[in-house]
């Protein structure tokens, strides 16, 4: 019988915080059982090794911000079998799409004194805005199981269990107090995905959307219920919908919504 | 003309993108040029019209590998914008869960990333084939580290917990002490740490280098202090901006820190150690002699016995912290918001992270500076890498291209704190 080749991985970076491949290195107790089961083919926070394309499955983290990456990413993609983006940055655009809601130049003259030296794109957009994706693990940072679950699933070729539902049917789970209604603080649970374990209520704060968009999200409703009932100020809303996945599409609408 | 060219494409074990490029001409290192080409994010520029109460979250956007340094320098920034001071056993939490940064990033720099240039290995994976031992108690070590951040700040990258005033939630002692004896196994690792970096090979460089950090009268620095250095410097960290500046080159989309007047300067562990030596617990001072490491280090390749020092303050600070520990009655200080300027710094890892925000009455950023210690730290890694390949001129090119890694990684760089790729090309002509 001849052995069967354990599955290429490879991780790619683009414009973001690190901390979603870190995820990786931060499954201590996994690490080295994964290691026995995949090869890490292309990881450069953890190797100096770098073994040639095409990767059974390629990891990407960040979101295309210059007119390099946006070229780099068709060459990631050619070369790998399934590709999945991982964090807010890759599946919404990051932090960094609030660019998007504005002139980028006034961005490049306030940080750098030499703003000629500066080539970036206008805006930030997430990896399937530019090429196909074959799945995407939201958050920010990514849930550490989620990525261990993901890489079980596709070496048993079925797929991943990641859920789908808000936050608050976590919360629920957990046995919080709904922090809304206890003690007002503004909480985008309801709107959504699931996946952090609905960690800001149990440390009594609203959610504030790590991990984007649930399916179907009432952004109308809630929003409505912030303005309404909490008395939050326009520009309030607008910045509780403009976080760590401000371009998904029902959060972008939501805070364009009061803008106005 | 004597002519022999080396290029990396892309320099490992670092967090982030760079590019490095040396040039020699017949025996001579004409040009060294540390380039750092991540993607601009411009926080500084979105972070104007956030809500004061904001930046600790946005902020730790900047680095998943140290997202409590940002969170910490910017709320002390808010704090002192706004007037008011955390103090007692929230001041206590804050350096608790800064402890845990230090345990997880240290453990993780000294045995993932930095350990396996010392022996040969191009990663801790290869490593572990043939040193399971040692690099399953670093995993745990880095883990123990994780589990504080954890437990205090809700999840181990970007905390939700920490908050400008304090936290969220405080936790009880009772949580606490699950973490007693974990931590005490930990301290000892750390010691064993400390002996293994000492048996490392080091190569002989030297440079003198102006060291910068916090110093606080009471103890070992990590939130609060002075500014200080080795050639005179002992000033509020509210005058970091008369006294320091950044320079923006064509090869960086990092800017690069300079002692105004003078030039590149350090700030990192070696920094805080032999600026800090004498408040270090005895436990990590007797450590550090028994492995031979002067109270001044000049060495930047043993900036990794230094980290394991650090290693041993760490878990000895956070069991010290948990044993005083009194839940206190609020999790936070109330902050109302006032115009004004407030300014943080604290140290980071890899070296000291200034913060600088100018508020309105409303709480509204107006004006926000953030100089990451990596963007300090380009200056003088320029140095180290001029100095280093002058002095190894002769090596085959092979192995000074991995030591020239080597003597980058010497400094933990984080490079999606400076904005990141990092390449290595050496051109000999």
């Amino acid at each position: 019988m001849t052995p069967i080749k354990k599955p290429k991985l490879a991780v790619w970076k683009f414009a973001s915080c690190d901390g979603c491949q870190l995820s990786l290195l931060d499954c201590e107790d996994e690490l080295l059982a994964v290691t026995q089961v995949i090869e890490i083919a292309n990881f450069p926070e953890a190797s100096r090794a770098i073994a040639g394309g095409p990767y059974d499955v390629s990891l990407v983290e960040g979101s295309i911000t210059t007119p390099h990456d946006a070229e780099r990413i068709h060459k990631i993609r050619r070369i790998s079998k399934l590709l999945v983006a991982i964090g807010a940055c890759a599946t919404a655009g990051g932090i960094q799409a609030l660019r998007n809601f504005t002139d980028v130049k006034n961005y490049v003259n306030y940080v750098y004194a030499n703003p000629g030296f500066i080539e970036t794109l206008k805006k930030s957009t997430p990896i399937s805005d530019h090429i196909t994706v074959d799945f995407e693990l939201r958050g920010c940072p990514i849930n550490k199981y989620h990525l261990v679950e993901l890489v079980n699933a596709l070496l048993n070729g079925r797929k991943p269990n990641i859920p789908t539902y808000s936050v608050c049917m976590e919360c629920k789970r957990k046995g919080n107090v709904c922090v809304m209604v206890a003690s007002g603080s503004p909480c985008l649970g309801p709107v959504t995905q699931a996946g952090c374990g609905a960690i800001c209520p149990s440390y009594n704060r609203g959610c504030y959307s790590c991990f984007g968009p649930k399916e179907t999200p009432n952004t109308g409703s809630l929003a409505g219920w912030f303005s309404e009932q909490m008395k939050l100020s326009n520009p309030d809303i607008v910045r509780t919908f403009r976080g760590f996945n401000a371009f998904a599409e029902p959060f972008r609408k939501e805070s364009e919504a009061y803008e106005k | 003309m004597k002519s022999r060219t080396v290029k990396v494409d892309y320099l490992a074990r670092i967090e982030g993108e760079g590019r490095l490029y040396v040039k020699i001409e017949d025996d001579k290192v004409t040009d060294v040029k540390f380039g750092i080409f991540e993607p601009p994010r411009f926080f500084e520029a979105f972070l104007r019209g956030r809500k004061f109460t904001e930046a600790p979250d946005i902020t730790a956007r900047i680095c998943g590998i140290c997202p409590i340094a940002y969170q910490m320098s910017s709320s002390y920034a808010m704090e002192q914008a706004c007037g008011v001071k955390v103090t007692g056993p929230l001041r206590d939490l804050r350096r608790l869960i800064y402890c845990g940064e230090y345990i997880e990033s240290h453990a993780l720099h000294i045995y993932l990333l930095h350990a396996p240039d010392f022996l040969g290995y191009e990663d801790a994976i290869r490593l572990a084939a043939d040193y399971p031992d040692v690099v399953k108690e670093a995993l745990r070590l880095k883990k123990i580290g994780n589990d504080i951040m954890v437990l205090i700040g809700g999840r181990e990258i970007h905390p939700i917990n920490t908050r400008v005033g304090g936290f969220y939630k405080a936790p009880t002692k009772k949580e606490l002490n699950k973490l007693v004896e974990p931590l005490k196994w930990a301290l000892e690792a750390s010691l064993k740490t400390v002996k293994f970096t000492s048996t490392l090979n080091f190569p002989d460089f030297e440079r003198d280098y102006e060291f910068v950090s916090l110093r606080h009268p009471d103890e070992y620095p990590i939130t609060e202090g002075r500014l200080v250095s080795n050639k005179g410097i002992d000033i509020e960290i509210s005058q970091f901006l008369d006294y320091f500046e950044e320079e923006h080159v064509h090869h960086s989309t990092s800017l690069r820190g300079v002692v105004k007047g003078r030039s590149d300067y350090l700030a990192g562990p070696m920094s805080r150690y032999n600026n800090n030596f004498d408040k270090l617990p005895a436990i990590a001072q007797e450590a550090a002699k028994e492995a031979g490491l002067p109270k001044i280090c000049k060495n930047p390749f043993k900036s990794i016995i230094v980290r394991a020092v650090e290693l041993v303050f760490a878990c000895h600070e956070a069991l010290r912290l948990i044993e005083n520990y009194e839940m206190p009655d609020k999790p936070f200080i109330e902050v109302n918001p006032r115009d004004g300027v407030g300014h943080g710094c604290t140290e980071a890892p890899r070296g000291i992270l200034y913060h600088r925000y100018k508020i309105d009455k409303d709480g509204i950023i107006k004006d926000a500076r953030i100089i990451p210690p990596t963007a300090q730290n380009q200056r003088a890694m320029e140095e180290d890498l001029r100095g280093f390949v002058e002095k190894n001129i002769n090596l085959p090119t092979d192995k000074l291209t991995w030591q020239c890694e080597q003597a980058v990684r010497n400094y933990d760089p984080c490079i999606s704190c400076s904005c990141h790729f990092l390449k290595l090309q050496i051109d000999r002509k």
